[in-house]
């Protein structure tokens, strides 16, 4: 799986950090999203899918 | 189909709840949900935007650059008369603007909101939440679960947060509720917003000269930085503190009342330890209750095709939660409150670019409230017949006015 994230998008709802707190994050001052690792492992996987579909603003994109 | 005969068959919008069912969306939307959609209301002022009841539909449309919450385009579909004779009076806020204007507004306002500074807060969340058990312990039976554990636990939370002195409070509460009445005159509502505008105002300037750690000197800052004017700072400031205080609020009190409600369910909830289990009895109190009533205002800004139909670019557009989170195409039975179904897309806090900002917030304070509030009184129970329990059908924001419980 390869992750990538669109800065400019974000708008910050944390929803990515609360389903998949191990492969994002959030900038402290403004909340945007920060990816932790472009390659999250297999057991991480269904939680970056969640994030993925739960982000309100669509700014993750996964390749399988 | 005639355009004559469309014009007539087209519902009044909003709908009433049926006074017997005061959990479920007025039945008249449900029906319109089952047949369609998307389908043509008519609001107070006769005009006739599109209401959307689909689960799927709102989602689409909540995330689609083609849909503009700019309320002083031309078709938007205005809550009430307050608010179209306001709209060039307010200055262009996180609500109503779109694309990177609204992205500049939003990220003043994310820094307290963060997943991991709501986590940190949830010690001081749980802290107050107990103080106000403990005060309804020591008081009289029976207590209003509103005035002593719905309206004091996030009224502190987010004034503190914000930088308000708590003293301040009561005349918080009367000021945004004013303005939020669903027929509100347009003379009530602007005293409401005038006074507490004011008061931001001046609070900002307070914070511009002497900063501490919270959101309006956050937002003060970026005035002494040249980036927002002092009333947009207000304003900003003013929509975090209402949001933050009336809609939690609110979703505690009718929560409980759901909970009580369904016994078998709140016992599975008190019996949890498991956090993934309590966020997500939360996600389906607010899937099931979606207190934001009388839908999410929107404009097209082109043509779209969705849902068989076309909405036309200049067609106004109400994403309708409570409908959207009863579809049974995405839950099914959805009039009943089970806790352990996954409720992960429930649309309570919105979709799209303007969902919830305080939504993590949200989260923590109603998975703490809910959780010790049935632990630490295990035989709560409503102090009056269920038919007797008031509702707030009038106001924008769902819930009861009042909650007597003993136990």
């Amino acid at each position: 799986m390869k992750v990538t994230v669109d800065q400019d998008k974000c708008v910050s709802s944390g929803q990515c950090v609360l389903n998949a707190g191990e492969v994002f994050d959030q900038r402290d001052d403004d909340g945007v999203v920060m990816l932790l690792t472009v390659s999250p492992p297999a057991e991480q996987a269904e939680n970056v899918r969640k994030a993925a579909a739960a982000c309100p603003a669509l700014a993750i994109d996964i390749e399988e | 189909m005639s355009e004559t005969l469309t014009q007539l068959d087209i519902p009044e919008y909003p709908m009433d709840r049926d006074a017997r069912c005061p959990f479920a969306p007025p039945p008249q939307v449900l029906d319109m949900g089952t047949a369609k959609p998307l389908s043509r209301v008519r609001i107070w002022d006769g005009s006739t935007p599109w209401l959307i009841t689909g689960h799927e539909v709102a989602r689409e449309l909540f995330a689609d650059s083609r849909v503009s919450v700019d309320d002083r385009r031309e078709g938007f579909p205005h809550w009430n008369e307050h608010m179209l004779s306001t709209v060039y009076k307010r200055p262009r806020s996180v609500f109503t603007s779109d694309a990177e204007e609204h992205t500049r507004f939003r990220r003043m306002l994310s820094k307290p909101f963060t997943f991991k500074r709501v986590e940190g807060l949830r010690p001081a969340i749980q802290e107050v939440t107990d103080d106000c058990i403990d005060a309804i312990l020591a008081g009289p039976q029976p207590a209003d679960i509103v005035a002593k554990l719905a309206l004091p636990v996030p009224t502190r939370v987010i004034s503190e947060m914000l930088g308000v002195p708590y003293e301040d409070h009561e005349f918080f509460q009367h000021h945004a509720n004013v303005g939020l009445a669903r027929y509100a005159t347009a003379e009530d509502g602007q005293k409401g917003a005038m006074s507490l505008a004011g008061y931001l105002i001046d609070l900002v300037k307070k914070k511009m000269e002497h900063p501490s750690e919270d959101a309006v000197s956050d937002l003060a800052e970026r005035v002494n930085a040249g980036e927002i004017n002092v009333k947009e700072a207000a304003q900003l400031g003013t929509g975090l503190l209402i949001a933050g205080h009336e809609t939690t609020a609110n979703m505690i009190g009718i929560g409980v009342l759901a909970l009580l409600e369904n016994p078998e369910q709140a016992a599975l909830l008190r019996d949890s330890d498991d956090p993934k289990f309590i966020a997500n009895a939360v996600e389906e109190l607010m899937r099931y209750l979606s207190i934001i009533q009388n839908g999410q205002r929107r404009v097209a800004i082109e043509d779209i095709e969705i849902g068989g139909e076309t909405i036309r670019a200049g067609e106004g557009i109400i994403l309708d939660l409570a409908p959207a989170n009863w579809d049974a195409n995405a839950y099914p039975d959805p009039d009943k409150l089970d806790l352990t179904r996954d409720a992960g897309q429930q649309l309570g806090f919105g979709y799209g670019r303007h969902q919830c900002v305080g939504q993590q917030l949200a989260r923590a304070e109603l998975q703490i409230v809910f959780h010790t509030l049935l632990r630490r009184i295990p035989t709560l129970r409503l102090a009056v017949p269920f038919d007797e329990v008031p509702f707030k059908h009038d106001r924008l924001a769902y819930g009861v006015y009042e909650l007597p419980v003993t136990w």
